[in-house]
């Protein structure tokens, strides 16, 4: 193999170059991305880079020798646009094309959005460093109440943030009760409970009917939401964190199954042995036969070792399994869970108290620990993980 | 500098103390010896005290970065930049740290 062109410029696209260069390819490494920037760490952009307390330099994936020592070609501000793995051509949107014997399909996805919301000013997603400066701006003109569509971790954490800048923060949550099926019902009712100890209010139950909006310059800027329970919702700033969808548009016409991403098999091998996929795009047969996506930071961190060893091999010589790790900081809190703790028919505090606000806690199904999680107790959350997870070698 | 951590008794082997200095100091006791490194994480912000520590190597926390205690270099992802190790002192029952310049060690 003399080129492998790694399509997707984040933290899976990093860590495929990466990992390219550790595992001994030593020819041409062509990097893709259709942002401007090099690879950047998103965790930050709904926590301390929408605060304002950490800036653009401090997200970067590494450092210019780290670049340099990838020695790979960088082609940023484009988008890839086609692939034809078996003559072996990528196509850019700058209509430039790559010669490449490998590829590694590392496209992330796109924030998904709300129907109603095309167009009006004052509705932001968080996905780029552009997406969270322009909503620090936003905040910052119109310090009215804000808006969060969708409970899940980025909402949450977006809530979190704006209402430690000070700002009057509504949640709302078209699930009746978020989190329980993740977490079970304590445990979801432990993490939703934070808002309200925080002065900010989750709507749950009834997802958006429609945006309210007013003239403003050529367009319209959001005003608040009607609720499909009719409850009115006013915002000067609208903020919508109902998950993603994965960047697959262009694998069309490829000849790769693509279904919800790209459809590869237990080693992350696409249905050309030359094609890999990794990160938030990847979708692949987990261990149980089902197909799976992980949307995470530690799963776009974890892909490129097997993807890559596989890719390099040109079979399937090693089988992903995931850490499911997975944190998020919110109101002041480190909450941390790893390994299954869906469908879980126990769960057990086993370190701390739910009081305290620090305490481990242990899901079970039929006897057996499937997954830990855990508030503000890091030492013990690994060290339970360690213990009840990984399991000592006989 | 020199910054007094616990005695000597309260550090028993495999446990690790935070000393809240304005650069916060872990300090371990690895299998009997004793090591001091900056507590923050050089990737990203976890307190490297409540990391796993298995021989002389502490796991941070939040990412699984590793750091060899007698060096601060990471030996693996997501850390890239080492943290900075500090000499230990101890004089009378209790542990003391020694704080190196605030130069990185590379």
């Amino acid at each position: 193999m003399r080129t492998v062109t790694v399509v997707g410029a984040s933290l899976a696209g990093m860590r495929s170059a990466e990992h390219l260069r550790a595992q001994g390819f030593d020819g041409r490494l062509v990097v893709v991305g259709d942002e401007p920037h090099l690879p950047y760490d998103r965790p930050p952009l709904s926590k301390q880079f929408l605060a304002g307390t950490a800036d653009t330099a401090s997200l970067a994936l590494g450092d210019r020798s780290d670049f340099d020592d990838l020695d790979a070609q960088w082609r940023l501000g484009v988008r890839a646009t086609g692939l034809d793995a078996s003559a072996g051509t990528v196509t850019l949107s700058d209509g430039t094309e790559i010669a490449t014997d490998g590829v590694i399909v590392a496209t992330g996805g796109r924030a998904r959005t709300v129907p109603g919301a095309e167009g009006l000013d004052g509705v932001h997603t968080v996905r780029t460093i552009e997406d969270t400066l322009s909503l620090r701006a936003d905040l910052a003109e119109n310090p009215g109440p804000v808006a969060v569509v969708g409970a899940g971790w980025i909402g949450t954490e977006v809530a979190s943030t704006c209402r430690a800048l000070g700002l009057e923060v509504t949640v709302v949550e078209a699930a009746q009760e978020p989190l329980v099926r993740a977490l079970g019902p304590r445990m979801a009712g432990m993490c939703t409970s934070l808002h309200a100890e925080h002065g900010v209010t989750l709507r749950c139950g009834a997802g958006v009917q429609e945006f309210t909006s007013t003239p403003h310059g050529s367009g319209r800027r959001v005003t608040g939401l009607v609720l499909a329970d009719g409850t009115r919702v006013p915002a000067g700033v609208v903020v919508l964190g109902v998950g993603m969808s994965p960047n697959a548009d262009w694998l069309a016409g490829s000849g790769l199954e693509v279904d919800d991403g790209l459809v590869c098999d237990a080693g992350l091998v696409a249905s050309a042995p030359n094609v890999v996929a990794v990160g938030d795009v990847a979708r692949y047969r987990s261990a149980t036969g089902q197909l799976v996506r992980h949307e995470h930071w530690t799963n776009a961190s974890e892909q490129p070792g097997t993807a890559v060893r596989n890719l390099l091999a040109g079979a399937t010589v090693a089988e992903y399994r995931p850490s499911r790790y997975v944190w998020s900081d919110q109101y002041g809190c480190r909450l941390q869970v790893a390994g299954l703790t869906e469908d879980a028919d126990e769960v057990e505090v086993v370190e701390g108290s739910e009081e305290s606000r620090s305490f481990v806690a242990a899901y079970r199904r039929g006897g057996t620990t499937t997954g830990v999680f855990a508030m503000n107790n890091p030492k013990l959350f690994t060290r339970t993980r360690r213990k009840l997870l990984r399991p000592a070698p006989a | 500098m020199l910054l007094a951590a616990c005695t000597v008794e309260d550090l028993p082997m495999g446990e690790s103390v935070r000393i809240d200095a304005d650069v916060p100091i872990a300090v371990f006791n690895a299998d009997g010896r004793l090591y001091a490194i900056d507590d923050t994480c050089s990737h990203q912000d976890a307190s490297l005290s409540e990391g796993w520590l298995e021989d002389c190597f502490v796991e941070c926390p939040l990412h699984e970065a590793l750091f060899d205690l007698r060096t601060g270099m990471p030996s693996c992802l997501p850390a890239k930049k080492p943290v900075r190790t500090h000499p230990v002192v101890v004089d009378g029952g209790h542990i003391y740290v020694q704080l190196v310049e605030q130069e990185a060690v590379a």
